[in-house]
């Protein structure tokens, strides 16, 4: 386990630039968490620590959030129904209508729940006292990963059949057969194996990125805090980076919620028509 | 754990690509947890909310359309009314100039009448007592001649002037009589 503290604290608070001490610069290990609990269930292990204990407050937070703007909807709306329903017609006009039409609205409370559960995940990222975006670990995204690829296989299958679903994607009409030779592995490839995995690892390393970059400009800031006209500028300069990069985090927080969901509608929409 | 950091080596040991089976539960059910009640209890009453709102707005709209189609149909209404009752009030007061003439007329031709009966029953008067007279005068015309001539015998005829005089006084008699007639 290993916070910002626990890193400035490996140089020790003290550790400054001009005192005989080296930049104690943040690695892998500022996401490593260890848990406070840990159980075992059916052999597997349960480690409760601060990204799961995240995830929990995330999740109630959504369902609170949206139960007060949702559970007594009004005609006329309150404020909370007007928020609510502007946050679901984004999803439904800017999402789910604007890749899959009007047959996306069946698809519209899978899309709408992967965004702001996203969303709010990547937010922690820069939320005082979470500090971390639990989607920053490969294993989050690539749960939600899951999930998108189980779900546009199936509505393939489903839509086209479970062979034809196959065929579609692997053989698209007016392609030359000497093509096909190629063309087929590689849709097979890009289609089945290849977009989860992206959609996994897109989300994962930009909120990884941006973690780090905030933690170096922290620790930069506490490191350069010196007795020094360098320092000093330097200290002042990494304070303001952090500020900037916190607010650049806030926009690739919510851009890569909505890359997200976005793509995971172009994927159902792509199961919907058999024309790719 | 700060000696670690330092030495690197939980930096080595940590993937940072793992993928912990227990975590990956903990996620999805999470998210299906999330899902679910978005999803079964939320979001219908959501997307039902603007559908309703989406009708009713239509609804208005429509309501709105027709209490204008009907009010454009009463405006017609009064025009044609007030078409009606001018129309109507220039018949009135046609009839009524209508009957001032009759009445103006009537009563022009009654005093016509009227005069024309006053002026012939004045003139059948007049011719009366004409007559009257006339007969009176015949009647009388022997003796008032003879009591002349008494007269004019009785006075002597001394001179012409004397005469004259008894002439015209007679006359003057005659005159004052047939104007005590006529009064008469």
């Amino acid at each position: 386990m290993a916070d910002v503290v626990d890193v400035v604290g490996s140089g020790g608070f003290d550790c400054h630039l001009m005192s005989g001490c080296g930049f104690p610069a943040p690695g892998t290990e500022i996401f490593e968490f260890a848990p406070l609990v840990e159980f075992s269930l059916f052999g597997i292990t349960f480690g409760i620590n601060k990204p799961v204990i995240l995830i929990i407050l995330v999740s109630a937070f959504i369902i609170f959030i949206f139960t007060v703007a949702f559970a007594k909807p009004r005609l006329v709306p309150g404020k909370w129904q007007s928020m609510g329903e502007l946050s679901y017609l984004f999803v439904r006009d800017q999402i789910s209508r604007e890749t899959i039409g009007k047959a996306g609205d069946k698809y519209m409370a899978f899309l709408f729940s992967l965004f702001f559960f996203v969303f709010f995940l990547n937010f922690m990222g820069i939320f005082p006292g979470a500090q971390f975006a639990p989607t920053a670990l490969f294993v989050y995204p690539v749960a939600l990963a899951m999930m998108v690829w189980l779900v546009y296989m199936f509505i393939g299958m489903r839509n086209q059949g479970p062979l034809k679903f196959f065929t579609n994607m692997m053989f698209p009409p007016g392609v030359p057969k000497a093509v096909l030779v190629i063309l087929a592995p590689i849709e097979f490839l890009s289609n089945v194996l290849v977009r989860p995995f992206t959609l996994a690892v897109r989300l994962m390393a930009n909120m990884f990125a941006g973690h780090l970059l905030i933690t170096v400009f922290i620790v930069a800031t506490i490191y350069l805090f010196s007795p020094s006209v360098i320092g000093m500028l330097g200290s002042v300069a990494s304070g303001i980076m952090t500020l900037i990069m916190t607010g650049f985090e806030f926009m690739i927080e919510a851009l890569q919620a909505y890359i997200f969901t976005l793509l995971t509608a172009s994927y159902i929409a792509g199961s919907l028509s058999n024309e790719h | 754990m700060t000696d670690l950091i330092a030495s690197g080596a939980e930096s080595s040991e940590f993937n940072v690509l793992a993928v912990p089976i227990g975590e990956l539960i903990i996620g999805t059910v999470a998210f299906l947890i999330v899902f679910f009640v978005l999803g079964k209890l939320l979001l219908p009453k959501i997307s039902k909310a603007l559908e309703d709102r989406e009708q009713a707005i239509e609804g208005g709209l429509k309501k709105a359309e027709e209490a204008e189609a009907e009010s454009a149909r009463l405006a017609a209404q009064n025009q044609d009314e007030i078409a009606k009752a001018r129309e109507e009030a220039a018949g009135i007061r046609a009839a009524a100039q209508a009957e001032r003439a009759d009445i103006i007329e009537k009563a022009r031709s009654e005093a016509q009448a009227a005069a024309a009966a006053v002026t012939a029953s004045a003139q059948a008067q007049i011719e009366q007592e004409k007559n009257k007279a006339g007969s009176d005068l015949q009647r009388n015309v022997g003796a008032i001649a003879t009591d002349l001539a008494g007269r004019i015998v009785g006075e002597v005829l001394t001179d012409n002037a004397t005469a004259q005089g008894v002439v015209d006084r007679f006359i003057s008699e005659l005159e004052a009589a047939s104007g005590s007639n006529g009064k008469a």
